[in-house]
């Protein structure tokens, strides 16, 4: 790709630390970074963060591992004495883990928005936005890692999936669909708080949704008044599509619906990160 | 080659400089002209008028809550004023703040470290974003290291550094692509006496080789130290503007002092600090108290900052 930038010939930019006296008449600049580079160094920056916030990868990976044993083992009998209730929990463990594994990019973002690291961006040439895409890609990165672990384990513990190639492709993405989303409406969270503390809470409430959905036991076994809000949810369709691709329910309609609410979740999170982040890097 | 590649040894000669317009090559390397600024009701900087010559240590000390951080802010393109102008190496930060930008490098307040990552890989992630090639960057890195004596940390993690190591990392983080102009809003609050010390030492030689530097700072003695002239900033306004010299020599003369045993000043008189006229001062004093210390004083940039500013309270910037 040619390289249009204006100013960017390497013999304009002395090395400073190691330079002699600048002459008068010549200027040293930086040059504006091209849009890719600073999206890849963010989305390594968030990556390593990732991997080195053990906190945060607990809640991630291990959080799901242990409410997926919790319902297998200790509630898994009641609800289903033929004790196949790990093919019905599986799902809805992942949903609750990607929630899980979300929710710490709205700390990150806040953390950023509030430390000064925003600032130093804002003052350099380049799009300082691209700190953004990097907590979304890195957070979809380890929460489909956490989706593979908790798969994993539920394999060995007895999940029993019967979806061919096709299906198995269309479950990844529907997950990584269900995870952008989300992760795109934590960092929303994480711009509108104003601390990083207040973040976290916020976000909090959205890890119930789950609970109250189609992930744990049957929607129809709830009082109707609960029933009428589990069923219209977006982590229900969510659930039954992906329970569908994977153990072969019945699809009806709650494919096109996962989707849609998928699509309406990450334009909504989109458009508000963006306005919130507009007014937060605006100059005063 | 990566046409981003400032980190070999080729980079290292300077040569052929881009055709540069005349406004960059004449006039100050910032000026703000009448710039205000107001928070609500609340005037935070008033008709500021200040010019900083290329390659000048240029101090701007006033308390906490004297508009400093706000005169940075609209510098550094964080924050629009209300009125005036305000100029990097000639280029508008309102009209064309994308320029601007690359013109100048700042080191703010908080330290802008990222404290999950080590040294080096704070040092590697900026010469990224400043659009270096991986390679460029970490050579690039290897090199401010040993400039600012970071070698034997690059390998831990920011969180687990000192203050005065995050805040040389910090400037080292401004450095990694060199820029005529560099910022720095209280560079050594906080620092021990040491550490102050290596920060003034790594200002000094940037100056030297050529850099502009504009800094704030609360403390006299840092100006005094640093800068070559000084603004005095007083709720907005600028209050005095001059060499430090030239400052303590608008607030008065030597004064010869006479002290008790306890070290309190009994007598003080004006001097012009030569043998005869300090003599002359304290020959009426011989007989009073001939066994009293006596002491030499030059006005300090601590009186040049009362004697130009107003008490007031403590607030934010």
């Amino acid at each position: 790709m040619p390289d249009r930038r204006p100013t960017i010939a390497k013999d304009d930019v002395p090395t400073a630390g190691s330079t002699a006296h600048v002459s008068p008449g010549q200027t040293r600049t930086r040059n504006r970074v091209s849009k890719p580079n600073a999206e890849a160094a963010l989305i390594g920056r968030s990556l390593r963060h990732a991997v080195r916030d053990v906190e945060s990868m607990l809640m991630a990976v291990a959080l799901p591992v242990l409410l997926m044993l919790m319902f297998t083992f200790v509630f898994g009998g009641a609800l289903d004495p033929s004790g196949g209730y790990v093919n019905y929990v599986v799902p809805g463990i992942v949903l609750t883990c990607a929630g899980f594994g979300a929710a710490s990019t709205s700390l990150s973002v806040a953390n950023d928005m509030t430390s000064g690291f925003i600032d130093r961006l804002r003052t350099m040439p380049m799009r300082a936005s691209a700190l953004i895409t990097g907590h979304v890609v890195a957070s979809l990165v380890k929460n489909l890692f956490a989706t593979g672990v908790v798969i994993a384990v539920a394999v060995a513990i007895g999940f029993r999936p019967t979806a061919d190639l096709g299906q198995w492709l269309l479950t990844i993405g529907l997950i990584a669909f269900y995870i952008l989303a989300i992760t795109y409406l934590f960092a929303a969270i994480g711009l509108a708080a104003k601390s990083a503390e207040s973040a976290n809470g916020y976000g909090f409430i959205l890890l119930f949704l789950p609970y109250v959905s189609s992930a744990f036991v049957p929607v129809e076994t709830m009082p109707t008044w609960l029933t009428l809000f589990a069923e219209n949810q977006p982590i229900t369709p969510i659930i039954d599509a992906l329970r569908s691709l994977l153990i072969g329910t019945e699809m009806g309609g709650s494919g096109l619906l996962a989707v849609g609410w998928c699509a309406v979740i990450l334009v909504l999170a989109g458009v508000w990160a963006a306005r919130l982040f507009k007014a937060r890097v605006g100059r005063r | 080659m990566d046409s981003t590649d400032i980190g070999t040894t080729s980079a290292l000669t300077p040569s052929t400089a881009r055709p540069v317009a005349a406004s960059e090559v004449d006039g100050p390397a910032i000026s703000f002209t009448g710039v205000s600024k107001s928070f609500g009701r609340k005037a935070v900087l008033q008709d500021l008028d200040l010019g900083v010559d290329k390659g000048e240590v240029f101090a701007l000390l006033g308390a906490n809550g004297a508009g400093k951080t706000t005169a940075i802010n609209i510098l550094t393109t964080l924050m629009q004023a209300d009125s005036g102008a305000v100029r990097i190496m000639g280029v508008d930060v309102r009209a064309d703040p994308a320029e601007a930008k690359r013109r100048f490098a700042v080191t703010g307040q908080s330290a802008a470290v990222d404290t999950y990552l080590s040294t080096a890989e704070n040092l590697v992630l900026l010469g990224r974003l400043s659009g270096l090639s991986r390679r460029a960057a970490r050579s690039r890195s290897e090199e401010l290291a040993s400039r600012l004596s970071l070698d034997s940390f690059m390998g831990s993690r920011v969180g687990a550094l000192s203050g005065g190591m995050r805040r040389r990392l910090d400037l080292a983080l401004s450095l990694v692509v060199p820029v005529d102009v560099l910022i720095l809003d209280e560079p050594t609050t906080g620092l021990d006496t040491r550490s102050r010390r290596e920060l003034w030492a790594e200002v000094r030689r940037l100056s030297a080789e050529g850099t502009t530097v504009f800094l704030t700072t609360q403390y006299l003695d840092e100006a005094d130290a640093l800068a070559a002239r000084i603004g005095l900033l007083d709720r907005g306004r600028l209050a005095g503007l001059g060499t430090p010299a030239q400052l303590k020599a608008r607030v008065g003369e030597d004064t010869v002092a006479v002290h008790d045993e306890l070290g309190s000043v009994v007598a003080e008189k004006p001097t012009d600090g030569t043998v005869r006229g300090i003599s002359a001062a304290l020959t009426p004093l011989a007989e009073s108290s001939p066994t009293a210390a006596v002491s030499l004083r030059s006005p300090s940039l601590d009186d040049v900052f009362l004697a130009f500013t107003s008490a007031q309270d403590s607030s934010d910037d």
